[in-house]
């Protein structure tokens, strides 16, 4: 007897049967009730009526029916949530099973019960279970944890739970070292800036251990886990590749992806001069060719991945053009893959034999692909130069066989091809007129139109063949209408005697009668043109056009380095970067690839000064990540006394520019006030009077508050300091860098101009201080693309000192966390135009590096 | 990071069993499926990966049925697929079919597997051996000793459990290797590698250490040593129980083997091999009227050698009738539900040429729809013959009780014939060589020679050196 046998009984009352069966005494009935129960709920039948009575069920010695206990619980306790909370106490009590296999059943089924108020009874057994003598619990248990922390993030901070999970890292089984990495990843992915994943050379390391002894699927999530890591120079880089290297022998074709997916990321990092760099570009091709003879949907994956890799290292697979080549009973997603990676990897070497192919290929019957392989055709010639003529040939050959998809398909490579070769095919111009009228395409007809214009010259009955398309101008699509407008324009300029009326009739049809505003404009624009003066309208209309580019359809080389560090991934099979398609990646950050080993060096080049600028998106945190970083800088020196952080003054117009008059300042901020403070010297032989000072618009609205106090003469060899008090109101314009000022100082000499920088600091307003509730808002509402992160390096204070210190300097610490040795300063900052930036700061004991992560909710602040 | 849920459909798109992994993406959002995919087949451009809105399905399909995963993050396509794939594995393992019967005749333990492979996402023990140990199809009783964890779910060796004994202790090493040519229409080879696998029948007690000894030149070069000829594999795929840095690092494969049947291993060579049996054919189509077809085949392996159950199978359009033919060796039969004219001959000497004509009537009213050219298809064996010279030189076995064991190499093809070393072929492209044929013309005319994928099997039964 089959289970299928649950499936049939569907008349009425059936709840209330069931409920009855649930009830009974046997055992055995009580099985079959709650299978059929399950049954129904398969159908998809509401029976969630039956909640308490299954939940009675659960307390059995008999493990199926406890499964399909918590199978229905599952199901059902979000839409019961008060009465899920009697099955807490059957969870707390199989959470200590002498059987491994009940303890780990309830502990994974518990964290599947996305209840809130459940969720905190939990803790306590998943805290057991995560140091449980059984390795098969301690794995599952590392998953509840993740499952915890995606229902209750902060309950799983508070508990613990995250170090017990960091913990198990180092567990001496490899299945439970793989989840616990799996988990972590997890939730760090939800959390970018909570630096979970410590990864350091004594971590990488022992990943790389528990590499070679976990399931294929743990293989993954440690490669996937070690893809984002950095190494620190190019010898780590290589090591950690060597141990990588091995992976590409797997039989599943998924480690081999994550593997390739780490090594494309880390040799970058190699100098390109090293033998391993050339071994390991070698090792890359074979297990990437292999993956060609996976499943259909694997094959496609590995496609759209080889399309990328192609790009970023062509070398790889320059030699294995033959494996592309499509296969009969290829998927047709297979298919248009391998054409498109045809065409990156064609070269003079080749092209014989790529040509052929695609030759083959547009005799086909599937539509889209004919459509793609007679495009091929078409990039091939403008690719491969020596190739054009066979090209064009092979697409003559092509046109003689009347097809109409085939034939226009042609003609509008064929368009591309006379652009990129002018003045060398044109004799094949007659077939193409041939096809005229098979032409209903508008991308063909305007390509065909474009063609006569061109070669107006050249094609006697021009003015016929244009004049035919003038018939039904009005049905045309606008690409054809302003192709023709155009085309006709040209073949005026070339023969103006006998196209005046064609001209005039073209142009009264795109203006008078259309509706278009695009095809208005340009047709008065030529009206104009030609009417006023007609060697300029040449000039314009029959200007030399610019080169088309060889490849087309390249990615953005910043996106494609993301979407390498994303091999495997959905991404790489969209070729769009995450952000664009998973909803809420708040924080996430841009993966990029580590900078070239023949280049830096070292990729930690930041030092100092926490804001590298290659990892500043938002042009505000640049200067803000650097005001940071200096009030930390003099934090860590000598105990400076409490107060704003003030910049040492520097010489901002040297005397040599400014006839005799040397000015070097800083800004400062005392008692809400910023005061520019400025130091004159006067280096000339005369004495200056009738000083006065002005700024230009700036990005704050910075404005001198009063004017310039030398109320004195200032002699030869004079010193005169000034404090010049600002306030924030004037006119604003964005700068570039933001916080950069323009100066103009006058005096009796004449008028001086400079420019200097001034803290972002002075413009953090003393009642910065934010309520906790509207901070944590606030930060939930800071859009991804406002939020930047960057390391402070060699800051000695902690958490207390350092808060202490900020907020001198108006920035406020709003709350504090201690996760295990690590603190968390959630900061708030307001600038004295409105704008709230909040700001993260991370930092560990006896880890001299902060990290600080900023966001500001305010769109406008992009444009400041 | 992979799955948030996954769903076995039947072909309507109806849900006959789920399991919510993650519960990030809303189940209903499963009834988008079809839809969509019915949108891409109507337009030919089906694609494993369909999006609505911000969920994203994976899907595969098998017999009756559709694999189907959801995600709303960026997950791993490649993980998802394998996976998948596993389930179908795992599935068929249980239950011999995996359709929509066996689905609805196993829920509860389908249930049961899906909660064993796959946790909040992330794919756990998939072994169908393991599994079986502890997810049994009948209802398991409770007894505290009976239903333990295998220590095996989390073990470093996860496809092996202790305590196997055996009486004879023998393990059979089997070698498949298949060719795959592709012909270009003027006759020139454009691409041949062999793919060749080795599976295990493993019959062994404890846990045994092993040791295989194969002709790579890679690893002859290491050791310097020069012994007869050897094989340069380029790509080696290796199961999970092959210690593959000891493979990096040495060219030594050494491992653990699962119990019973298994793949060990698969590899790739780049060699450049001849067609076996060579076709070529004159198909005439007489529009309205008729199609008349010649196929010529050559064996172009050695005379001594005999290829037996040839079959070529020719595709004709899919709207003839009444089919006439004539062979000088062997017979020919039309089936009709696969568009085939098959051509059989039971033996077939190398060097030997035969020849098969075959004419269709076509109706005088034709279909408007162009239809593919589908390749011509020879399959066959020839036994004791090889191709990519592969040998297996030594099988190490190494026990801690120190038992004999006895390695077997033997050469088997897939339908279980035990008698002799065989060739087959199978697949094969044709293409025109005359490129201005025309769909419009009246007569249509293709001239074909046709090239096969070939797959060779081996057959032996030599008892192995257990040592180099």
């Amino acid at each position: 007897m089959t289970d299928s046998k649950y499936f049939t009984t569907t008349k009425k009352g059936e709840i209330f049967e069931l409920k009855a069966e649930l009830n009974s005494d046997k055992k055995e009935k009580k099985k079959e009730a709650v299978k059929k129960v399950i049954a129904s709920m398969t159908v998809g039948k509401d029976v969630s009526a039956l909640f308490p009575d299954v939940v009675n069920c659960m307390q059995t010695d008999n493990l199926e029916l406890k499964k399909l206990v918590y199978l229905y619980l599952m199901n059902y306790a979000k839409s019961q949530p008060d009465m899920a909370i009697m099955a807490v106490n059957t969870f707390v009590k199989d959470c200590e099973d002498p059987n491994p296999l009940i303890r780990a059943l309830a502990v994974r089924t518990m964290g599947c019960i996305r209840v809130d108020k459940i969720t905190e009874y939990l803790c306590e057994p998943l805290r057991k279970c995560l140091k449980d003598e059984d390795p098969y619990v301690r794995k599952t248990a590392a998953v509840c944890v993740a499952k915890l922390h995606d229902i209750n993030a902060q309950l799983v901070e508070d508990q613990g739970f995250l170090d017990t999970l960091k913990d198990l890292i180092s567990d001496s089984n490899p299945m439970v070292v793989a989840n616990a990495v799996a988990a972590l990843s997890e939730i760090a992915e939800s959390h970018p800036n909570s630096n979970l994943l410590d990864l350091n050379p004594q971590s990488i390391n022992k990943l790389l251990t528990a590499l070679n002894e976990c399931t294929e699927w743990g293989q993954i999530f440690i490669l996937d886990c070690l893809a984002n890591y950095t190494p620190r120079d190019d010898r780590e880089s290589q090591s950690i590749c060597e141990r990588v290297t091995p992976r590409l022998s797997h039989a599943n074709s998924a480690v081999v992806l994550s593997a390739v997916k780490v090594l494309m990321k880390f040799m970058e990092m190699l100098p390109k001069d090293l033998d391993y760099y050339g071994t390991l570009l070698k090792k890359l091709a074979p297990p990437l060719v292999t993956l060609l003879s996976a499943e259909p949907e694997l094959q496609y994956v590995a496609l759209r991945n080889i399309n990328l890799i192609v790009q970023k290292r062509p070398e790889i697979l320059k030699h294995e053009m033959k494996v592309f080549f499509v296969k009969y009973n290829d998927p047709i997603y297979v298919k248009l893959e391998k054409l498109d990676i045809m065409i990156r990897l064609a070269s003079q070497a080749n092209i014989a034999q790529v040509l052929a192919e695609l030759k083959e290929y547009a005799t086909e019957v599937d539509v889209d692909f004919v459509r793609k392989a007679v495009r091929a055709i078409g990039r091939c010639a403008i690719k491969v130069e020596q190739s054009a003529e066979r090209c064009v040939s092979t697409l003559l050959d092509l046109i003689q066989t009347k097809v109409n998809y085939v034939v226009q398909e042609a003609i509008v490579v064929i368009k591309d091809i006379f652009r990129k070769y002018p003045n060398k095919y044109e004799s094949v111009i007659a077939t193409l007129c041939e096809n005229l009228d098979s032409l209903d395409e508008p991308e063909a007809r305007a390509a065909m139109i474009w063609i006569v214009g061109e070669y107006a010259e050249r094609i006697d009955n021009a003015d016929e063949l244009l004049e035919s398309f003038l018939e039904g101008f009005h049905d045309e699509s606008t690409q054809v209408q302003l192709q023709l407008l155009t085309a006709i324009v040209k073949l005026f300029l070339k023969k103006p005697t006998e196209t005046q009326e064609l001209v005039q009739q073209v142009l009264s049809l795109a203006t008078q009668d259309s509706d278009n505003p695009d095809l208005r404009d340009r047709g008065y624009i030529y009206w104009r043109l030609l009417s006023t003066d007609p060697v300029a309208a040449k000039e314009v209309v029959l200007a030399e056009k610019p080169l088309i580019s060889e490849e087309t359809d390249l990615i953005e080389p910043t996106l494609l380095e993301e979407l390498i560090c994303h091999i495997g991934t959905l991404a790489s099979v969209y070729h769009k970067p995450p952000s664009a398609f998973v909803e809420g990646s708040r924080g996430v950050m841009h993966k990029r690839l580590p900078l070239g080993g023949d280049i830096g060096g070292s990729p930690a080049m930041g030092a100092g000064f926490g804001a590298a600028p290659a990892v500043m998106p938002a042009s505000l945190n640049a200067p803000v990540g650097g005001g940071l970083g200096d009030l930390f800088d003099l934090g860590g020196g000598v105990g400076m006394p409490m107060g704003a952080y003030i910049p040492p003054k520097t010489v901002w117009l040297p005397a040599m520019k400014a006839k005799g008059l040397e000015i070097s300042g800083t800004f400062a901020r005392r008692a809400g006030v910023i005061q520019m403070e400025l130091v004159l010297t006067n280096k000339a032989m005369s004495v200056m009077t009738d000083f006065a000072i002005q700024f230009n618009r700036n990005s704050f609205g910075l404005a001198p508050a009063g004017p310039l106090q030398v109320l004195t003469p200032l002699g030869p060899n004079q010193t005169i300091e000034v404090s010049l008090p600002l306030s924030t109101v004037g006119p604003v314009m964005k700068m570039d860098p933001l916080n950069n000022l323009q100066v103009a100082v006058k005096n009796n000499i004449d008028v001086f101009y400079f420019s200097c920088q001034y803290p972002i600091s002075m413009l953090f307003v003393e009642d910065g201080k934010m309520e906790r509730q509207v901070f944590l808002a606030t930060w939930k509402d800071i859009p991804n693309d406002n939020e930047s992160q960057f390391q402070i390096q060699d800051c000695h204070l902690n958490s207390d000192a350092a808060s202490n210190k900020l907020q001198g300097s108006n920035i406020f610490t709003i709350a504090k966390r201690t996760v295990e040795g690590q603190d968390m300063l959630y900061m708030a900052i307001k600038l004295s135009n409105g704008i709230w930036v909040l700001a993260e700061l991370k930092m560990q004991a006896g880890n001299p590096n902060y990290t600080v992560s900023l966001g500001t909710r305010r769109d406008g602040e992009q444009h400041y | 990071m992979s799955a948030s849920a996954v769903f076995v459909l039947d072909l309507k798109g109806k849900v006959l069993i789920c399991r919510n992994y993650k519960g990030d993406v809303d189940m209903a959002e499963i009834d988008h499926f079809l839809p969509l995919l019915m949108t891409q087949e109507e337009e030919g451009l089906t694609c494993p990966i369909m999006s609505h809105g911000n969920v994203h399905f994976l899907w595969i399909k098998h017999t009756n049925l559709y694999l189907v995963a959801t995600t709303n993050k960026n997950s791993n396509a490649s993980l998802v697929y394998a996976f998948l794939y596993k389930v179908v594995e795992v599935f068929t393992e249980y239950f011999t079919e995996l359709e929509e019967e066996s689905i609805q005749d196993n829920f509860v333990v389908v249930y049961e597997l899906l909660d064993e492979l796959m946790d909040f996402g992330f794919p756990q023990t998939t072994d169908s051996k393991i599994l079986q140990e502890y997810i049994t199809q009948e209802g398991t009783k409770l007894e505290v000793s009976k239903t333990k964890v295998p220590t095996t779910v989390t073990n470093a060796v996860s496809w092996r459990s202790e305590g196997i004994k055996y009486k004879k202790n023998e393990v059979f090493i089997d070698v498949i290797e298949s060719i795959n040519l592709l012909v270009n229409a003027n006759g020139n080879v454009m691409s041949s590698d062999i793919v060749g696998t080795v599976k295990l029948k493993t019959m062994l007690s404890g846990m045994p250490e092993l040791r295989l000894g194969l002709n790579d030149r890679a690893l002859f070069a290491l050791t310097g040593r020069d012994k007869g000829k050897t094989v340069t594999m380029e790509d080696v795929k290796f199961h999970q129980c092959v210690r593959l840095s000891r493979f990096e690092s040495d060219r030594t494969i050494s491992f653990i083997p699962p119990d019973g049947e298994s793949e060990l291993m698969s590899y790739r060579i780049n060699t450049h091999v001849k067609p076996l049996i060579w076709i070529e054919s004159v198909i005439e189509k007489f529009s309205h009227s008729r199609v008349e077809i010649l196929v010529k085949a050559k064996g172009q392996f050695k005379k001594q050698s005999v290829a037996n159950n040839v079959e070529v199978r020719v595709p004709v359009p899919s709207d003839a009738d009444s089919p006439k033919f004539k062979t000088s060796t062997g017979h020919a039969k039309y089936v009709p539900e696969k568009n085939l004219a098959v051509w059989t001959i039971k033996s077939f000497p190398g060097g030997k040429e035969f020849l098969m004509r075959a004419s269709f009537g076509l109706p005088s009213v034709e279909k408007d729809e162009m239809e593919g050219k589908p390749p011509i298809t020879v399959n066959f064996e020839i036994p004791y013959f090889t191709v990519s010279g592969i040998q297996v030189r030594y099988m190490k076995i190494i026990e801690k009780s120190g038992y004999q064991a006895l390695p077997w190499v033997r050469y088997i093809t897939q339908s279980g014939g035990r008698t002799a070393m065989l060739f087959r072929y199978s697949l094969l492209m044709y293409r025109e060589r005359d490129p201005s044929f025309s769909h419009r013309e009246k007569l249509f005319k293709i001239r074909t020679s046709i090239y096969p994928i070939v797959f060779l099997f081996c057959f032996l039964s030599f008892r192995l050196p257990t040592t180099e």
